[in-house]
């Protein structure tokens, strides 16, 4: 909140003044470092955690229950915090990777990069896009992507970049949490009931196919996806063998490549999120988180 | 264990000196089956306020037109979750469970606030509602933190607080809109066109025709009347429009030297018993959600439970 309005803060609960992650870390992009490898770094990992926030913010006032409501408005905001704070950072390394807008517009770079980025300029993967599901589809969803994440993020905490590093280690913690919350959903869904198993079975099928993406090589800055395989699936061998559950075959997802993106039947050559080639869920998605901002490009809000 | 009988008579000389002194009831003290009956009715209807609440805002959290409006919005949402959750639990302490009290909101036998069975149309209702329906809530809400029965009183101290930042991000929200295009300030004023009366209406019927309110004040579960704050908040409110620059829509609200408060119009009452008839513009939409939303995770409850019971026979 702006100062006007944040007022006396021994009035509220928890104060009103919020740790800022990015508190006396140097900003500058290191030496020897590609600043437009680094935008593209940030991109990538901001797109991911944006796109999974928003559909996890879909669950709001939908859960099964209360608390269960209250954690993934909780991990949606978690995400949302990290997207933010990588969009900016790859707006600042690289500031080509911002779209214009009009002249004068107060809309600051998080936003010109969330809200006015057409669906193959996003760098997410699949995994975060395809429409949610039921309940046992969330929880597999946040199982594969916070293994994987969790894993790159331990990482990153040592990068030489020194903001990328302080976004790390803040989201190490919350991304373990992530990761507890979806194992632990994972193994009572797995052992409840034979509903529970078979949603559960039927979500992971469904998923599966978009593991892979999360792993896949990244040449130039950055920690390489590809390095963690050996790690992640150790993690998740673990939960299956806890929870009785098979692990999957490693097959490619069934439209992998052909999916038409935003609605215009045009086909994709091969490739993934990664390279702007989306399932037809991300363009409906955008639409609608973006139609507020898009109608106002010079608001303020 | 061996009770002393005690006469029902020192009971309740008992409860009613409690009150009196205007102290706390708690859940292990003797309590009139009609004040425990009230109680659970005002603490259920606010809970289930609060539930059925998250919608209208929460139906713009998609939407939300920059990233950090989007973060303030989830949190608030989440808030109303946590809300909820304390008052359930609040009410669980008088002998009610959080599935009945669902049960009772599901079928219709309990109510929640009329207010949000109003539609919320633009991103400027998420400023209208902190501002003028949390600020209403407010007002109702803070004489509560005093109120007779202490579960109650301890859980609206913590859920005024985040009301009150609630309310303050509402009305930041809409300043900042005032700050920017001309489309943005008629959104703002409509949006509060819409939202005045029904914010009024928040406090219920006026004083006479009020049937619950005399006994809930004797007991110290009220602390005020429906007109007294409905003034309260009038009074509160009108400098605020002033200083966002907004137009209140009533045409006889002004300054009354001699009363020293606001005069203001008399809201369409009918429309306030029509919406809690269960005519109002979203009745319908609001329990359809919250019924799909309990149906859906009917499943997942009862794999919750199977797995909680063979963990515990393990």
């Amino acid at each position: 909140m702006n100062d006007e309005y944040a007022g006396d803060s021994s009035q509220w609960a928890f104060g009103t003044g919020f740790e800022d992650p990015l508190a006396g870390v140097d900003t500058t992009v290191p030496q020897g470092v590609d600043p437009a490898e680094l935008a593209a770094y940030c991109l990538m990992l901001g797109d991911d955690a944006l796109i999974m926030s928003q559909r996890l913010s879909e669950w709001c006032s939908r859960a099964p229950d209360l608390e269960e409501d209250i954690a993934l408005a909780n991990m949606a905001l978690d995400l949302l915090g990290q997207a933010r704070l990588l969009l900016a950072r790859a707006a600042a390394a690289d500031p080509g990777v911002v779209p214009a807008l009009p002249e004068g517009s107060p809309v600051p770079a998080e936003d010109a990069l969330a809200f006015f980025r057409d669906a193959e300029q996003f760098r997410n993967v699949r995994l975060a896009e395809v429409e949610n599901g039921d309940f046992a589809h969330v929880v597999v969803r946040l199982l594969l992507f916070s293994v994987a994440r969790l894993a790159l993020l331990e990482r990153l905490r040592t990068s030489p970049d020194q903001v990328l590093a302080a976004v790390a280690a803040k989201g190490v913690k919350e991304i373990t949490y992530h990761r507890d919350w979806a194992g632990r959903w994972f193994l009572t869904l797995a052992q409840g009931t034979e509903e529970s198993r078979r949603r559960l079975e039927t979500a992971l099928e469904a998923l599966w196919p978009y593991q892979a993406e999360l792993l896949a090589p990244h040449t130039g800055f950055g920690v390489d996806p590809a390095t963690l395989r050996g790690e992640v699936d150790v993690v998740l061998d673990q939960v299956f063998a806890v929870s009785g559950v098979e692990r999957p075959g490693d097959a490619p997802p069934s439209d992998a490549g052909r999916e038409p993106i935003g609605g215009t039947g045009r086909e994709l050559p091969g490739g993934t999120g990664r390279d702007g080639a989306h399932t037809a869920a991300l363009a409906p998605l955008l639409a609608e988180m973006q139609v507020v901002a898009r109608a106002h490009p010079s608001g303020r809000w | 264990m061996t009770t002393t009988p005690v006469e029902p008579e020192a009971l309740e000389a008992a409860f009613e000196a409690t009150i009196a002194r205007h102290d706390r009831i708690e859940p292990r003290d003797w309590m009139p089956d009609a004040y425990r009956r009230t109680l659970v009715r005002q603490m259920a209807q606010h809970a289930h306020s609060e539930i059925i609440g998250m919608q209208p805002e929460g139906a713009w959290i998609g939407r939300a037109p920059s990233l950090r409006r989007k973060a303030i919005l989830l949190a608030k949402v989440q808030d109303e979750a946590g809300h909820g959750l304390y008052l359930y639990s609040a009410c669980e302490t008088l002998g009610v469970s959080r599935a009945e009290l669902t049960e009772l909101l599901l079928t219709g036998r309990q109510k929640y606030s009329s207010i949000f069975n109003y539609p919320t149309l633009s991103y400027a209702d998420v400023g209208t509602i902190g501002w003028l329906v949390d600020g209403a809530a407010i007002c109702n809400q803070v004489p509560l933190c005093r109120t007779s029965y202490g579960p109650y009183g301890r859980a609206m101290i913590r859920i005024c607080k985040e009301e009150s930042f609630h309310q303050r991000q509402g009305y930041e929200l809409l300043m900042t809109m005032m700050r920017g295009t001309d489309a943005q300030r008629e959104m703002v004023q409509e949006s509060v066109n819409r939202f005045w009366w029904p914010s009024l209406m928040m406090f219920g019927p006026p004083d006479a025709d009020s049937p619950n309110s005399a006994r809930s004040m004797a007991w110290g579960v009220k602390r005020n009347s429906n007109d007294e704050l409905r003034q309260k908040f009038v009074d509160m409110t009108v400098p605020q429009a002033e200083a966002l620059g907004v137009t209140l829509p009533d045409p006889e609200l002004r300054w009354n030297e001699e009363r020293g408060h606001h005069d203001f119009g008399e809201p369409d009452w009918e429309e306030l018993a029509a919406v809690i008839r269960g005519d109002g513009p979203c009745n319908a939409q609001r329990m359809a959600h919250r019924r799909a939303a309990h149906e859906d995770g009917a499943w997942v409850r009862e794999a919750a439970s199977a797995f909680a019971e063979r963990a515990g026979a393990r």
